[in-house]
């Protein structure tokens, strides 16, 4: 398999989960892409792209503790796993290259 | 308004996380919905959240989150198959063009009815809520008994107020006395205009919790000050500010206004009450309200209380029952019981029979909440009978889908999401309707309603409502054709399938076909009993002559003290060729007196008698008909103590020589000059009051006019308005037609009827639409059978009557089931009125013989199509 598929909005997740190491969960990711892209972010949608990466074994979670602020419900902390990693480094790389081979004719 | 409790996201949509939310998610995502909320509302404040919350909570709603096994592999496809699954719903609608039209034009116009039925529903249950107190208001009426009778009135005198202040005080928390909502003339500088307002005690803003937009709710302690309506305030004064300004009414006194409050909305009791007046100035200015004070019998007035909030109405009724029997020694023999009425029931249970509460107007709410669900349930069981009926042509659709390898859930999904399609359709479509009926809707039943576009909960429950009836209707096809098994649909076994699903599948067709024409022909039935029964009543004679009759209303001082001179005028302008005072309008007697006694009276009877003061030429311009004696005439002097009674005052006085007897009254003899026909007071439907006319100009309250009847009404009207405005400079001049006072009369009726006609046409064009449907169906089902009926010789005749007369039988049995029940319940309904008529059997043979022929017309066009139909062509492709 040539690398595995990212979309657009599970790469945000992705690196949203990777800024807030070890405090990223549903609600953290959710004011992560808020804060940082500026656009409305449905919960349902990344609880479903954190699920996704789960399973195609990006990321990888555990329990974690409980808050007062919800409502003393606990939550599930996530974290970036080596093939997470590898997975953005290649986006990155993928895009780099591609920058580079733009003609600077291109940006007349 | 209301004061914000707390910071609380939306509780029903915590609710619908609950109810979906798998165990193991339920804590992360609760969590984190928790945790967004409190920390959008720091940042956009409460609104934004609880929307963002709401939306969360529905971006939860994804196949992948709702596993309930925590390690399944979630199906990426999902939403792809429901791309495909509603493709394919898209097709199947675009293909069978017929039934998809049938389908959704049939469920929409179920789907306006009940939409339309439950707004109006909802308005009335919703009546006076306007009111803060509304739990805790009632008005006190009482029940009292004459010749053995109880009758239950509303009226109270007008001492009871102050022995409830002083015995009672603690259980209540307000007071008032008000007087009826009347019309009054206000005017401000030159403006001059007719509204209705009470005098109320001051304790009545508070109760009725008024909103005060300018000014203050004080000023009813003062007695010459005055609150407006918004919009009155509005009418007399534009945009000026009107607090401190000055308005005079009825051309008599003049007020300052010192308040204006938020217009009443349209589904209150007080929503006529557009301006309120102190009630120490009604006592002060008015000698009979002020000799009432003091005065037991008097029961002419309204009082209102609000109850303190450690008492219920029932314990306070308890203590104040015997509140009149006490005071007033010579009452007790009427046995009058005081009782208080919660503002909560005033509105659908406001009827008495005999001391008891009947069902009131809150039968209208369950009769038309029924007809409502019965419309609706039409329109889903043709749903239902389409969607079985074809279900077995895709058989082998399901047949090779399953060989190629569908799950039966996926069947199932797509079953469905093509039924929850058609709803979606149909819902969006009725909403239109609705939208375009609202007008006209509310314009037959007397309301305001709008449809509330704004409140996301009835969106809520619409979008529930059309996904239960989808779901409901697609279940037969959803479940039973998903069951089938492919080896024994593709292997052709035609027969066998027919008789896995035929046999009992068109049984319950037909019991639905059956259901269905029973309930249109129980409407129908009941809508020509309704509109018989109107008619009935505009038949019956009516004793005077209506038409060309105008009467004035004599509000004002000024017309009070009219004189031969305005009379001379008024016939001068050519316009008006009688008129006549009277203390009642034509078709009503508004006073009774009950202290009559003639010869031959039975002691223990009551002698309550209808009164009316009358002119000398009153009988000339109403044209009423003398059948006995002779009318009054100014050539008798002595017809000052002179009585003309009516044919039902004759018949309850028991009089067999009514002409030449001296009745007692007043301590004086009046002797009985003349007998006239009855004139119908009250309502048409009722017997006619016994009433007496007397000579009494002093107690004329209107005035009568018999126009020419060679002019225009128009004509008449513009030349008679100059000489109301010689001798009345101070009010508009206001007018109104006998005729149309008299139809009045009938417009809960005629409302009853036109939305009763409405619906039985409803339910007959949904009826006839599945009808169509289903016949087109059997028509296309039986195309091979009819080919070869026709190769072998058959006549398009006797293809027609084989395909009808199923159809016929099962409107036959539904005839059959419906008569009786149409009876029962219209029997019942016309036991309310004593003028009414039998229901007669050409109003059943009527419908059943139109039932047939529409059931015939309907069925017809498929017949005669599929008879037609060259053979050839059907039987070619085998």
């Amino acid at each position: 398999m040539k690398g595995t598929y990212l979309g657009e909005f599970e790469e945000v997740v992705l690196l949203a989960v990777a800024i807030r190491t070890g405090d990223a969960y549903g609600a953290a990711v959710v004011h992560e892409i808020e804060q940082q892209l500026g656009r409305t972010v449905n919960l349902g949608a990344v609880h479903t792209a954190l699920y996704r990466l789960e399973e195609k074994g990006l990321v990888k979670s555990e329990m974690g503790g409980a808050t007062p602020e919800r409502g003393g419900r606990s939550k599930r902390l996530y974290v970036v796993t080596a093939a997470g990693r590898r997975a953005l480094e290649e986006i990155r790389q993928l895009r780099n290259q591609m920058w580079e081979t733009i003609p600077k004719i291109a940006w007349s | 308004m209301s004061m914000p409790k707390q910071n609380i996201p939306p509780r029903w949509a915590t609710w619908l996380l609950q109810c979906f939310c798998p165990a193991h998610r339920a804590n992360e995502m609760e969590g984190d919905l928790t945790e967004l909320f409190e920390m959008r509302v720091k940042l956009s404040g409460l609104r934004q959240a609880r929307w963002r919350y709401v939306q969360d909570v529905f971006s939860l709603l994804r196949p992948s989150l709702l596993k309930s096994k925590p390690d399944a592999y979630p199906n990426p496809s999902h939403t792809d198959m429901l791309r495909t699954y509603i493709t394919i719903a898209f097709r199947n609608l675009a293909k069978n063009r017929t039934y998809s039209a049938i389908n959704i034009v049939g469920l929409s116009v179920g789907m306006t009815t009940a939409i339309l039925i439950g707004l109006w529903m909802w308005d009335e249950l919703s009546y006076n809520q306007y009111h803060h107190h509304y739990d805790r208001i009632a008005r006190v009426m009482q029940h009292q008994s004459y010749n053995g009778t109880t009758s239950t009135t509303l009226a109270t005198p007008l001492p009871m107020r102050a022995a409830l202040q002083s015995e009672h005080a603690g259980e209540f928390t307000h007071i008032a006395s008000s007087s009826w909502t009347e019309d009054h003339i206000l005017s401000a500088g030159e403006k001059k205009i007719s509204r209705k307002g009470n005098c109320v005690e001051p304790d009545f803003p508070s109760m009725m919790s008024l909103r005060i937009i300018k000014g203050t709710a004080t000023g009813l302690d003062n007695p010459s000050s005055a609150l407006l309506s918004a919009s009155v305030a509005e009418a007399l004064f534009g945009g000026e500010d009107p607090i401190n300004k000055t308005i005079r009414v009825d051309s008599k006194d003049y007020f300052k206004v010192t308040g204006i409050y938020e217009d009443l909305p349209y589904n209150t009791e007080f929503r006529d009450v557009t301006f309120l007046l102190p009630w120490k100035y009604f006592l002060a200015e008015t000698p009979w309200v002020k000799r009432s004070e003091t005065n037991w019998s008097n029961n002419s007035f309204l009082l209102l209380v609000q109850i303190a909030p450690n008492t219920t109405f029932e314990k306070v009724s308890a203590k104040i029952e015997k509140i009149k029997a006490r005071h007033a020694k010579e009452e007790a023999r009427f046995d009058p019981k005081a009782f208080l009425h919660p503002m909560s029931r005033w509105h659908l249970h406001s009827e008495w029979e005999n001391g008891a509460a009947v069902r009131g107007r809150i039968q209208f709410v369950w009769l038309f909440g029924i007809i409502g669900g019965f419309v609706l349930l039409l329109a889903c069981i043709n749903f239902m009978n389409l969607s079985t009926a074809r279900s077995q042509k895709r058989a082998k659709e399901v047949g090779v889908r399953k060989a190629v390898g569908s799950r039966r859930s996926q069947l199932i999904a797509q079953f469905l999401s093509e039924s929850i399609m058609v709803a979606m359709f149909a819902f969006v479509l009725g909403l239109l309707m609705v939208q375009v009926l609202l007008p006209w809707f509310n314009h037959i039943a007397d309301k305001q309603i709008t449809f509330p576009w704004g409140d996301h909960q009835s969106w809520l429950i619409g979008l529930g409502f059309t996904f239960v009836t989808g779901i409901l209707a697609g279940s037969y096809p959803a479940l039973y054709l998903s069951g089938f098994r492919p080896v024994k649909v593709l292997t052709g076994a035609g027969a066998s399938l027919r008789m896995q699903a035929g046999r009992f599948a068109a049984l319950s067709r037909q019991t639905l076909v059956i259901v269905q024409f029973t309930v249109s022909i129980t409407l129908v039935i009941g809508t020509l009993v309704v509109l018989g029964q109107i008619r009935h009543a505009k038949n019956r004679p009516v004793g005077f002559d209506r038409s060309g009759l105008l009467s004035v209303d004599m509000n004002t001082p000024d017309l009070l003290a009219t004189s031969r001179a305005f009379r001379h005028d008024l016939l001068q302008t050519g316009a008006a060729i009688n008129l006549a005072k009277s203390s009642s309008p034509a078709a009503e007697v508004w006073s009774s007196d009950a202290s009559f006694s003639w010869p031959g009276k039975d002691p223990a009877q009551l002698g309550d008698l209808g009164t009316v003061g009358i002119t000398h030429e009153y009988g000339r311009t109403v044209n009423w008909q003398i059948r006995e004696g002779r009318d009054f005439s100014p050539d008798f002097p002595t017809d000052s103590l002179a009585m003309v009674i009516n044919e039902s005052a004759a018949r309850f006085m028991g009089l067999k020589e009514a002409v030449g007897t001296r009745v007692q009254w007043n301590g004086a003899a009046y002797t009985i000059i003349g007998v006239v026909h009855d004139i119908i007071t009250g309502s048409p439907f009722m017997p006619v009051q016994p009433a007496v006319f007397m000579l009494r100009e002093d107690w004329a309250s209107f005035i009568h006019i018999r126009l020419n009847p060679a002019l225009t009404a128009a004509d008449a009207i513009s030349k008679l308005e100059p000489v109301f405005k010689k001798y009345n400079p101070g009010s508009p001049f206001e007018y109104k037609f006998a005729s149309e006072e008299y139809d009045r009369k009938f417009r809960t009726e005629e409302r009853i009827g036109q939305l009763a006609t409405t619906f039985a046409s409803l339910a007959i064009f949904i009826s006839c639409l599945g009808l169509f449907g289903l016949a087109s169906f059997f028509a296309e089902q039986r195309r091979k059978e009819i080919g070869i009926r026709k190769v072998l010789g058959a006549s398009v005749a006797s293809l027609w009557k084989m395909l009808s007369k199923d159809f016929l039988i099962l409107v036959t049995i539904a005839c059959l089931v419906a008569m009786p029940i149409a009876y029962y319940v219209m029997h019942d309904w016309l036991q309310h009125y004593t003028y009414r008529i039998t229901i007669s059997w050409w109003i059943f043979a009527v419908t059943i013989f139109g039932a047939m022929v529409i059931t015939l017309i309907t069925v017809s066009f498929q017949a005669v199509k599929a008879a037609l139909l060259n053979p050839v062509k059907s039987l070619q492709n085998e």
